[in-house]
């Protein structure tokens, strides 16, 4: 996995000026920042900050207003959403997006699949057998074997949420990006899933959307704060912690 | 993980139950019933016709039940191939295989035209889109009168015996004119099973459940999209060309919007998305057609209700219906 790791601490993902309006609102305004190789940033911030608009910027889901993205030293302005999974960039959806009348297996499995064939109508895909070994291991690895012959809307939430990091996973990202992972779940849950998390970072760079600022400090390797589609505040978990405009448009909010 | 990993199985169905052995030998199983189909219908010009729509909604299926996309337009898929293929007989004197292979390209162009122009909307919008297009087709074939005979229809394609590897084949015989037919269509089925089994079968059906996801996962859902709608034309053209074949004529009818709904209860009655649906759906189809028709002029009615009725109560298609029991 050296090859997944690359060099830790050089920037993977640089987004510059970006910025994102709808008619006449802005979503978000002159974004500028810089995300290390190997670190786990989280992306905060109160509702409507813009976290989500910055999150669809990052991997190509709609293109910038202004500004551009550069992912690995190459602009990724603009470029068609399918294009990024091969690149090396995979996300997960803040609403829970899975094939749902496929099985769990064949969910990882066709998500596999996109990097070897995308346009053989001829061969069958049963021959493709490393295609559903690999399914296997990311089943395991995202804890949904037992499950993988059933069909995913079958699945709980939180096994969704998780089938899904499965999914991301699936183009051997070096990049992945998490929309909210653990909206929705139980505590329990989303214990589970913030392990996964750590675990998965090991391997890989990962950027994650959180509203909820205690759930990321203790696994963050850095936090930018979004407030208003600006960036407030930049830094470590103890710097964003004491940050005094942080404390007050966010942290003031005793419930998170 | 590693206790996992060794107890991982081939990727087989292990029930064993009836389904999965229909599906396994989905094309074979087809062909047999091919085979023996004439056999037990009342008259074979039935038989033919129930294959030639089998076909044309077979091809119609890869779009609306494994692609999900509801086109209204497909009547000019089927049209243009049954033109190509006539046109190519009467006006060029082709032999019949090459005016077959003009009436499947004829599909597949239109297709393509058809497709490159519609692909990108969604739902009602593709619907009306297709359908629009589909009636400049009509119009389009309509005027041409010195190629299609215009109002009066493509007349005079007159195939009266087949040669065959040196073999003189009596084409005006029903029964020997049946299998003819039937060996494409059964060759037609055997393609279809492939596709659906390819890695692009899964893409399709991924497309389908989730196209968001599916952009996401690096597939270019656009293009997936126009590529099964171009494959379904090369479908609807063979059953078009086989059309003009078995009729010796193409009505300018075969390009109205009535064709395009046929299809769409077609395969509604048989189940959409399933391998058999569209076949068994044409044969319930047209024998109910031909039974009530012999008893009353107003069979539509008749017709129409059993249809409504069906949906009603099996909206998951006749054959759809026997799957979700038997996989119960």
């Amino acid at each position: 996995m050296s090859a997944a790791i690359g060099q830790a601490g050089e920037i993977i993902l640089r987004t510059s000026g970006v910025g994102k309006t709808f008619g006449k609102f802005v979503a978000l305004n002159n974004i500028s920042a810089e995300f290390s190789r190997g670190a786990i940033t989280s992306i905060i911030g109160p509702n409507g900050a813009g976290k989500s608009t910055y999150f669809n910027l990052l991997c190509g889901a709609f293109p910038p207003t202004k500004g551009s993205v550069e992912f690995e030293g190459r602009d990724v302005t603009g470029l068609p959403q399918h294009r990024f999974a091969h690149m090396g960039i995979a996300k997960s959806f803040q609403i829970t997006s899975v094939f749902p009348q496929l099985t769990t297996r064949e969910n990882i499995r066709v998500g596999l699949q996109a990097l070897v064939s995308r346009y053989d109508i001829w061969r069958p895909r049963a021959r493709l057998t490393e295609l559903v070994e690999r399914a296997d291991e990311l089943l395991a690895l995202v804890g949904l074997w037992e499950s993988r012959e059933r069909a995913a809307k079958t699945l709980a939430h939180g096994e969704q949420r998780a089938l899904e990091i499965g999914m991301a996973l699936a183009s051997r990202p070096r990049l992945l990006l998490l929309d909210e992972p653990t909206a929705g779940m139980s505590p329990e849950e989303t214990r589970t899933m913030m392990d996964l998390i750590v675990k998965l970072a090991k391997e890989r760079t990962v950027i994650l959307v959180e509203h909820k600022m205690k759930l990321v400090l203790g696994i963050s390797d850095r936090i930018l704060v979004l407030h208003h589609g600006e960036l407030l505040a930049e830094g470590t978990p103890q710097e964003v912690r004491q940050n005094e405009a942080v404390k007050r448009v966010y942290l003031g909010q005793r419930e998170h | 993980m590693t206790e996992t990993a060794q107890s991982i199985k081939p990727h087989r169905a292990t029930t064993g139950s009836w389904y999965e052995f229909a599906t396994r030998h989905r094309a074979s199983i087809a062909a047999a019933v091919i085979l023996i189909f004439p056999l037990v219908m009342p008259f074979t010009a039935l038989a033919v016709n129930i294959l030639i729509y089998g076909l044309y909604a077979l091809g119609f299926n890869l779009v609306f039940g494994y692609l999900g996309l509801l086109s209204f337009g497909h009547a000019a898929l089927f049209g243009t191939g049954a033109y190509l293929c006539g046109i190519a007989i009467v006006h060029f004197g082709w032999p019949w295989y090459a005016a077959i292979a003009a009436g499947v390209a004829g599909g597949l162009l239109m297709a393509l035209l058809i497709g490159v122009l519609a692909i990108r909307t969604r739902g009602i919008y593709f619907a009306m889109v297709t359908m629009a297009l589909s009636q400049c087709v009509y119009y389009l074939f309509y005027q041409a009168v010195d190629l299609t005979g215009g109002e009066n229809g493509l007349r005079g394609i007159n195939v009266r015996t087949i040669d065959l590897f040196g073999l003189r084949i009596d084409f005006i015989n029903p029964m020997i004119r049946y299998y003819v037919i039937a060996a494409f269509v059964i060759a037609a089925f055997f393609v279809m099973s492939r596709i659906l089994a390819s890695p692009f079968g899964a893409v399709v059906e991924a497309v389908r459940e989730n196209g968001v996801r599916a952009r996401a996962s690096g597939y270019d859902v656009t293009l997936t999209r126009l590529l099964t709608f171009i494959l379904s034309g090369g479908f609807c053209g063979l059953a078009g060309a086989l059309q003009a074949l078995h009729l010796s004529i193409v009505p300018i009818e075969i390009l109205h919007y009535e064709t395009s709904g046929l299809v769409v209860m077609i395969a509604l009655l048989g189940g959409m998305g399933t391998f058999f649906g569209p076949m068994i759906g044409a044969a319930v189809f047209l024998v109910l057609e031909n039974i009530v028709s012999v008893w009353t002029v107003h069979w539509q009615l008749i017709v129409g209700a059993i249809f409504i009725a069906c949906v009603l109560f099996f909206p998951a298609g006749i054959w759809g219906t026997l799957i979700a029991r038997g996989r119960r």
